[in-house]
């Protein structure tokens, strides 16, 4: 195939040599003609030509981590700072319960202290719909926290939707370690 | 981050399709039915430009999936747009049109590209340009002859000189990207250890809204791509999310969760005048402005799932507009607002329908199963998406008509996502 191709194309060049030579009234009328601006409807003197356009970047990745943080809120039960959830579910389940109690005896014990929740999901669907969805958990978390005493202007409640997995896989064991509201304090974020 | 683009035949063959720059991979997994023969004769001259401006003209037109270029022979002499034409001999080559052209040194250093286009069929000149040029712009007056080629063969005008935005993601790092729309030419606007996402151009094509994660929580900057500069347009507390230009470029759209839950929000692009503009206990966000902006379109799942309403921008009740199954988002309205595309999940898979918005009918134009953030091309034709194939993120582009398809990824160990095709540019 591929030699009767080129067996073709030879034939084709041959004959474009000979046909070179052959014109209409059209060819005529074009040949040796300057290239007309369609723009203008006059022979084009040469329109600048299209420039490459240049996007400066900005470097984030300098960027020094935060420092500062009450060593407090790193031991004992505040060292535990994640709540897991069901597929779909943005209640907290009772084993989370002692968990969001002694964070929210810290916040009440210290009213200087902040507290940001961020919430999360799994990878499946629309990103921003899950920004939606881990919005819903960290406000729980947060309800909750205040109905036990803390000031609602000490916790901002936030969400990384999908974006920051604590597992990279791909199937219920990652999701639902994925499914999850996360605490920091100020200092940590 | 070396991104490439390769194109896949029909046959099954890789063959590299752009210099060593190029960035990303392209692969066509499918075709149109009819495919319009072209024939574009290496201009004369044009060797000493170092990249082939024919080259560049004939990829373009190729991945548009509405032309095939045809092979051709060495050509002697070679034609020029002022030699004379032989409807009759690139007739028998199969040719429905033709373009030719030359390139030549000024005495400045610089080069005049020509050419001419002609419709075989109709025996007829299409008209031509000339362009002065320097090599560096080689390949920005190549995308500018294809447009010109596209649109007077097809009456669309071409998008082979927009540009499109995507995030690419190497381990912990996140970069956003601007490329041209064959992919090449990629260049970093913004590089970050934090998720950037939701890149929305301004309808001018200089800025870029997004979302960035930088302070631990979703914040809506707006990017100026001419200078670098940044402002933030909403950091409220809570999350700040989904930015959408309205068609005038004076209003974004947004998603806030500072008034509780996540509801949608106007505000002007420097962070000023915010105002609400959906009132609800559920989920309210994604919002699109239609191309004459009368219309936001939004996700919400106000009726137990998330489903697709609109509503009117000056504000009004919204109206549901997607019923067929349970989770239907991330609404984008074509650029003559006739159809909508968005998300389906169908069968536990998410991929990107169709509405047309007269009739209702729904049409699933992609076979993928991880489908996300769809985004027309300026004109129409194209829509661009993510998804992700074999464990890896890439960006996969399909013909509206879901005939024609092909696939862009980064180099082995990226991730890409989050697609936005620009804007016409003048």
């Amino acid at each position: 195939m591929r030699a009767n191709l080129s067996l073709l194309f030879t034939a084709l060049a041959a004959a474009a040599l000979i046909a070179g030579c052959g014109t209409t009234p059209e060819d005529q009328q074009a040949s040796g003609a300057p290239v007309i601006d369609p723009t203008t409807g006059k022979p084009a003197a040469g329109k600048p030509g299209a420039q490459p356009q240049k996007v400066p970047g900005v470097d984030l990745t300098a960027k020094a981590d935060p420092k500062g943080v009450d060593p407090r809120v790193k031991a004992g039960a505040l060292a535990r700072r994640s709540i897991y959830y069901e597929y779909d579910q943005f209640d907290i389940k009772d084993e989370y319960r002692a968990l969001v109690e002694a964070h929210a005896k810290f916040l009440r014990d210290n009213p200087s202290a902040k507290m940001l929740i961020q919430g999360n999901t799994d990878e499946r669907g629309s990103r921003e719909y899950n920004v939606g969805l881990g919005q819903r958990r960290s406000d729980g978390v947060k309800k909750m926290l205040v109905l036990l005493g803390a000031r609602d202007n000490q916790i901002e409640s936030v969400s990384l939707g999908e974006e920051k997995p604590q597992s990279e896989g791909h199937e219920e064991s990652a999701w639902s370690k994925n499914r999850r509201s996360d605490i920091l304090y100020g200092g940590e974020y | 981050m070396a991104l490439h683009w390769l194109r896949l035949c029909g046959l099954g063959l890789l063959i590299a399709a752009s210099g060593a720059r190029a960035q990303l991979q392209i692969e066509i997994t499918g075709a149109t039915e009819k495919r319009t023969p072209i024939a574009i004769a290496p201009f004369a001259g044009e060797s000493a430009l170092g990249t082939s401006v024919t080259g560049i003209v004939r990829a373009d037109l190729e991945r548009s999936g509405q032309f095939r270029a045809l092979e051709l022979p060495p050509l002697n002499p070679v034609p020029t747009e002022a030699a004379s034409v032989n409807y009759a001999e690139w007739r028998s080559r199969l040719a429905d049109a033709v373009v030719v052209g030359s390139v030549s040194s000024r005495p400045d250093g610089r080069f005049e590209v020509r050419f001419r286009l002609h419709d075989v069929v109709k025996q007829a000149s299409l008209g031509g340009i000339a362009y002065t040029m320097t090599k560096e712009q080689v390949r920005a007056t190549g995308h500018r002859i294809a447009d010109y080629v596209y649109e007077k063969l097809t009456g669309d005008k071409g998008v082979f000189s927009t540009r499109i935005a995507y995030v690419v993601k190497r381990g912990n790092r996140y970069e956003l990207q601007i490329a041209d729309a064959d992919g090449a030419g990629e260049e970093t606007a913004l590089a970050s250890f934090e998720p950037i996402i939701s890149p929305a151009w301004s309808p001018d094509g200089r800025r870029l809204a997004y979302v960035s994660f930088e302070n631990k929580k979703p914040v809506v900057y707006v990017h100026s791509l001419l200078d670098g500069k940044r402002n933030v347009a909403a950091n409220f507390r809570g999350s700040n999310s989904a930015p959408a230009w309205s068609p005038d470029g004076k209003t974004l759209a947004v998603t806030l969760s500072r008034e509780g839950g996540s509801q949608i929000f106007l505000v002007n692009p420097d962070g000023s005048g915010v105002r609400r503009i959906t009132t609800s206990s559920a989920i309210d966000t994604e919002p699109r402005y239609s191309p004459d902006g009368k219309w936001i379109y939004f996700t919400s799942d106000r009726g137990g799932t998330p489903q697709i309403y609109r509503m009117a921008s000056a504000g009004g009740e919204p109206q549901r507009v997607t019923f067929e199954g349970s989770y239907n988002v991330s609404p984008r309205p074509s650029p003559d607002g006739r159809t909508l595309a968005y998300i389906t999940r169908n069968s536990g898979r998410f991929q990107v329908a169709l509405q047309d918005l007269a009739n209702r009918q729904v049409q699933i134009i992609t076979d993928s199963d991880r489908d996300e953030s769809p985004s027309f091309a300026p004109n129409g034709r194209m829509i661009l998406l993510a998804t992700v194939i074999g464990g890896r993120g890439l960006l996969s582009a399909v013909s509206a008509d879901g005939r024609f398809k092909q696939r862009l990824s980064a180099a082995a160990g990226a991730d890409v996502r989050e697609p936005a095709w620009g804007p016409f540019i003048e």
